[in-house]
């Protein structure tokens, strides 16, 4: 009988350790590159994205494309058996006979979990609703390890909507794995971090934090920015999302308060939450983000497929 | 004086909040034992509560998945009778998980739309007694 796959629904679903592992085979795919570059030849993904999102979608694709594998798949619920009332526990049992491995985006969350109840090949989870994105969090770490070396020892700043923010949620559950991390938690009253996370997780496991409103009383402090989106699918009204939009923008004034070995990362895309002007300063690290996002897909995919290079 | 005669097998479930005992047969799926007998007494005298409801059991006792009893209210007493004798007093405990008791209330949860799907809860936190819906991880609350 055939092993039980491993998926990917939570980032903590991986230990520290094998996370390690995880960005280690992720960094030796940076460096060499044509090594890995048939490693996947004969297997396909599905990516099943029941709601649009190009950014993580072509990464994906990007991922398995890099390792020699093909892609299959739809890009929106209306283009899906969905949008004929197929269960996504039925769509798993069969996207199970076509693909070697599959990567899920749903607006409801859960689903993934569910896919993967149903999946005889492993599932990835590419976000679900206002739940989970592990695969952004795996991004986020391999980026901070990556341009600074190591994760410990970090002021992070997480900026904007604290609230409905997922990224932001996955991360901090992610980083109080690691040593003396202190967060700044910086937001609107509105869009503060949920009690379940300052709570449950922040104050429960002793980890150190405070809240601010204005980012510029941040800045000086950290050696991290976060900068987060302010989502206006996860808005019940226009009214609201117009209101708050606005109030985060990091622009190159501020940039002058913050210390010289800064990073700003974001989990993209923005609107104007970070001004254009900023893309050229060094410590922009969002599009070197996105790239170590490929990676890290390519480092994820050949370990659930148990593939060794 | 209502009088209800003794069980030979089964369970006497006593000390349930006066007006909990019809919720308590549906959740223990009373209603689809197929073989026993099911006598519900409402507001009885209790020198500890002032009224309370009781339930008795004649089955099988391995019949009834108590495990829920202590999610809706571990102060219930659980007595387990065979030939006639209380052989068993069991301490009710919060379960792990609780399935198809409670519904998740989040509209976001994929539960919400797709059908044949459980209703599953997993103890997050004993010491608050928060139960959170294993798909979406929102809180229950009550």
């Amino acid at each position: 009988m055939d092993k039980k796959p491993r998926h990917l629904m939570n980032p903590l679903d991986f230990s520290v350790e094998e996370l390690e592992s995880l960005m280690d085979l992720a960094k030796d795919i940076e460096a060499n590159r044509e090594k890995y570059a048939h490693a996947c030849a004969g297997k396909k993904l599905a990516t099943l994205f029941y709601e649009p999102s190009t950014r993580t979608r072509l990464s994906f694709e990007a991922a398995m494309l890099n390792l020699g594998g093909s892609v299959l798949g739809f890009a929106s619920e209306d283009s899906s058996s969905a949008a004929k009332g197929e269960s996504v526990s039925d769509t798993l049992s069969v996207v199970s006979c076509y693909a070697d491995i599959c990567a899920i985006r749903h607006p409801k969350e859960g689903a993934p979990l569910v896919a993967s109840q149903h999946a005889s090949i492993p599932v990835i989870n590419a976000g679900d609703g206002g739940h989970q994105h592990p695969t952004q969090t795996l991004t986020d770490l391999l980026t901070i390890r990556s341009l600074d070396g190591k994760i410990e020892n970090l002021v992070i700043g997480l900026c904007g909507d604290l609230k409905f923010g997922r990224t932001v949620h996955s991360l901090i559950n992610a980083l109080i794995r690691y040593p003396n991390i202190r967060f700044v938690l910086i937001s609107p009253p509105e869009l503060r971090i949920p009690d379940y996370i300052r709570e449950d997780v922040l104050i429960k496991n002793d980890i150190p934090f405070e809240e601010v409103i204005k980012l510029e009383e941040a800045m000086p402090s950290l050696d991290i920015l976060y900068m987060t989106r302010v989502q206006k699918e996860r808005f019940f009204n226009e009214e609201d999302y117009l209101r708050m939009k606005g109030y985060y923008i990091l622009d190159k004034k501020k940039m002058t308060l913050a210390k010289d070995n800064m990073l700003v990362l974001h989990p993209l895309p923005r609107v104007n939450e970070i001004s254009v002007e900023v893309d050229e300063d060094p410590r922009a690290a969002y599009f070197r983000q996105a790239q170590y996002g490929v990676y890290i897909r390519m480092a994820l995919i050949l370990t659930l497929l148990d593939i060794k290079v | 004086m209502l009088n209800i005669s003794g069980i030979q097998e089964g369970y006497v479930l006593d000390h349930i909040k006066a007006g909990m005992s019809l919720r308590i047969y549906h959740d223990l799926k009373l209603d689809k034992l197929t073989k026993g007998t099911v006598a519900i007494i409402m507001n009885a005298v209790s020198n500890k509560m002032g009224t309370k409801d009781i339930i008795k059991v004649e089955c099988p006792v391995d019949a009834i998945d108590l495990d829920i009893l202590g999610y809706i209210d571990h102060n219930i007493t659980v007595n387990i009778i065979k030939d006639d004798k209380i052989i068993e007093k069991r301490a009710l405990t919060l379960p792990k998980e609780i399935r198809n008791v409670i519904k998740c209330k989040n509209p976001r949860c994929i539960t919400s739309i797709e059908q044949e799907l459980d209703q599953v809860f997993f103890l997050s936190d004993p010491d608050t007694e928060t139960y959170r819906c294993k798909y979406c991880e929102t809180a229950y609350n009550n």
